[in-house]
């Protein structure tokens, strides 16, 4: 059932918000130039996003980072416009989702899009069952397959046996199971999750994350993940934009930004990161000169993992294959470990401010 | 230096032209119109009687059977349910049971109203800020204007009985479950209601769904205090003819019979209190699921 739709991609493009009275009046300042600072103080306007341009994968994993206030909570909003976006546009298989009409939109969010929030937003009033059954619901489905269609996503979450209590009497993380297993039994296309494990405890947040990209390999849904923390993003993102006073900073796969930060800020964030688990074997390896060489490694393996295999199996060299089994490079341990350290240049920067 | 003492106020006459042009303008209103307001009113006048008549025509015991029961499927709490037939019976034993049967019934009849009036105008108000400008110094009004004042033009219009009985009395009761609907609409979890709407709640869904269940505790507060201004109420409205309890305390009053006032001013504490202790525990239950019971 939950293959029955592609799920489309989603691209945002050149999209403004401005908060304040009349938003609309100081658009063409803001994209002639203004800044965040200006609009405030001269026009007490607050700027929220400014030129936003995303093409977010389909069945893939978006995620947007930033801190608190950079807009990212906003951005989100706009994709099933939850916020009315100042100019731009949200393209959602090729219908633009600011151009429609109210009863577009409510059909829109109905069948297109479910959102799990940040604080679980659960109706306390009812139990975990009627919140998981409300997407379903509000669309006017029969009650009989509501709850069948929603016992699975219960199951599947791990809250069989709370089908009855209410969300009050749930920890954290078992909340936010049920605004995940509401969210699912939409059965929508596109996923958006707005700092969703955000309120958890660290070893509740891996475990929910790993439910996710459980999910998410049977699934295949558009996910857009709005987070605050660089190592949730490079777990879960296909493809990570970071945020910054309303403004795209960077945008690529994980990797490309551990390796590539485009500026200060970035390298800032990326150097507490465990580079052993972004980056992949085949970004370090060697053109092989040759034979293949020790044992074979699966293109898409991340360099920890590679150390663990080659030291399990004492080799110093190893050799990455690709899907059809095919060498495509060598792999020397000392490459390895080389790499998963922080580079000794950036080391050396830090030490000299 | 005169005009320092003595207030510079319009003069005796035009005043009392002026009194007397919005006087007789109000009667040719009255002459004119108080047929079809009474028209209109004539199915309350109906739901009245036969609420009366349902009353003080079923045996006693009935009567109390039925009380009870609702207590308990209101409170689950059966002491709150043996105070209520307690507090009935002492008020059979002194002769007072028809007299509170009339005024229970004319609070519940009051009640009733006020809730189908009440609650709409709630959700209104809670829906627009101008709305509640506009709808919030009309509720000052209807609450601190002594009641006797606006008895004047009920009495001119619909003459002195039932109906006008129950009209003056949702005046002064209704303001409080108009208030606090807007006020528990008005209190829902913005987070609740943003989900309810990334969902595609339609405006109808997202007040049967999220709003009316979340605001409903608040909304009971106010439909207990709208009964307890009701009974409030009851001694004002006999004066012009509600019949009940206020009844023979008005008489106690003019006639200065110390304990038929007592008396009856006992019965009205009473039923006061069983409406309220039932009312209350019934607002408690409805929330329920916000007992945290994990940490």
């Amino acid at each position: 059932m939950a293959d029955a739709k592609t799920s489309p991609g989603i691209s945002v493009r050149n999209l403004y918000k401005i908060f304040g009275k009349n938003p609309e009046q100081y658009v063409d300042m803001v994209k002639g130039g203004m800044t965040k600072a200006e609009l405030n103080e001269q026009y007490g306007h607050v700027l929220g996003l400014k030129d936003i341009n995303i093409e977010m994968p389909a069945g893939g994993i978006q995620v947007v980072m930033g801190l608190s206030g950079s807009g990212k909570s906003t951005l989100i909003r706009h994709i099933n416009r939850l916020i009315d976006p100042t100019a731009g546009e949200v393209v959602v298989g090729g219908d633009d989702v600011c151009k429609m009409s109210p009863g577009q939109l409510r059909e829109f969010r109905r069948h297109e899009t479910a959102m799990v929030f940040q604080k679980f937003a659960l109706l306390p009033h009812r139990t975990v069952m009627d919140n998981t059954v409300y997407g379903l619901e509000v669309q006017g489905i029969s009650r009989a397959e509501q709850v069948e269609r929603a016992q699975r996503w219960i199951d599947r979450v791990g809250l069989t046996g709370f089908e009855k209590s209410y969300p009050n009497q749930l920890s954290g993380g078992m909340q936010q199971r049920v605004g995940l297993a509401r969210a699912l039994t939409n059965d929508a296309p596109i996923l958006l999750m707005d700092e969703a494990f955000s309120a958890l405890d660290p070893l509740i947040r891996m475990d929910m994350q790993s439910v996710l990209l459980d999910l998410q390999k049977e699934i295949r849904k558009t996910v857009v993940f709005i987070t605050h923390d660089l190592d949730e993003a490079l777990r879960l993102g296909d493809k990570i934009a970071i945020l910054r006073d309303g403004k795209i900073v960077q945008q690529g796969t994980g990797q490309e930004i551990v390796l590539n930060p485009a500026d200060d800020y970035i390298s800032n964030f990326v150097k507490e990161v465990n580079r052993g688990r972004v980056i992949l074997v085949e970004t370090i390896m060697k053109p092989l000169s040759g034979d293949p060489e020790g044992m074979g490694i699966a293109t898409g393996t991340t360099l920890e993992e590679a150390a663990k295999t080659m030291t399990d199996g004492n080799v110093a060299m190893a050799h990455v294959i690709d899907a059809a089994g095919k060498p495509v490079g060598s792999l020397d341990i000392h490459d390895v470990i080389a790499a998963m350290v922080t580079p000794v240049a950036h080391e050396k920067a830090m030490a000299a401010e | 230096m005169e005009w320092l003492y003595e207030f510079p106020s319009m003069n005796g006459a035009s005043l009392r032209a002026l009194k007397k042009a919005i006087d007789e303008g109000f009667r040719s209103f009255t002459r004119a119109y108080g047929e079809y307001f009474e028209l209109f009113f004539e199915p309350l006048k109906h739901f009245l009687i036969y609420s009366e008549d349902f009353m003080t025509d079923t045996p006693w015991p009935i009567i109390l059977i039925i009380i009870a029961a609702i207590a308990w499927l209101a409170s689950r709490d059966i002491r709150i349910v043996i105070g209520s037939i307690v507090t009935l019976l002492l008020i059979g034993y002194f002769d007072m049971w028809e007299d509170t049967m009339k005024t229970i019934s004319m609070i519940f009849v009051c009640t009733v109203l006020a809730i189908v009036i009440g609650i709409p105008i709630g959700i209104i108000m809670s829906r627009s800020d101008r709305v509640q400008a506009v709808i919030n110094p009309i509720l000052d009004v209807m609450q601190t204007m002594p009641s006797f004042v606006y008895l004047i033009p009920v009495v001119m219009l619909l003459g002195i009985g039932k109906v006008p009985g129950l009209i003056a009395v949702v005046i002064y009761a209704i303001p409080p479950i108009i208030r606090l609907t807007n006020l528990g609409i008005r209190l829902v979890d913005k987070d609740v209601l943003e989900a309810a709407d990334a969902f595609g709640s339609s405006n109808w869904q997202r007040l049967k769904n999220v709003q009316m269940p979340l605001a409903l505790p608040t909304i009971m507060a106010g439909i207990n205090q709208t009964i307890m201004m009701a009974l409030a109420m009851v001694v004002v409205a006999s004066m012009i003819g509600v019949q009940g309890l206020g009844q023979p305390v008005l008489r106690a009053i003019t006639n200065q019979y110390f304990t038929l006032g007592v008396f009856n001013g006992l019965a009205i504490v009473g039923i006061a209190i069983i409406f309220d202790r039932t009312s209350q525990a019934f607002g408690k239950r409805l929330q329920k699921h916000q007992e945290v019971v994990h940490g």
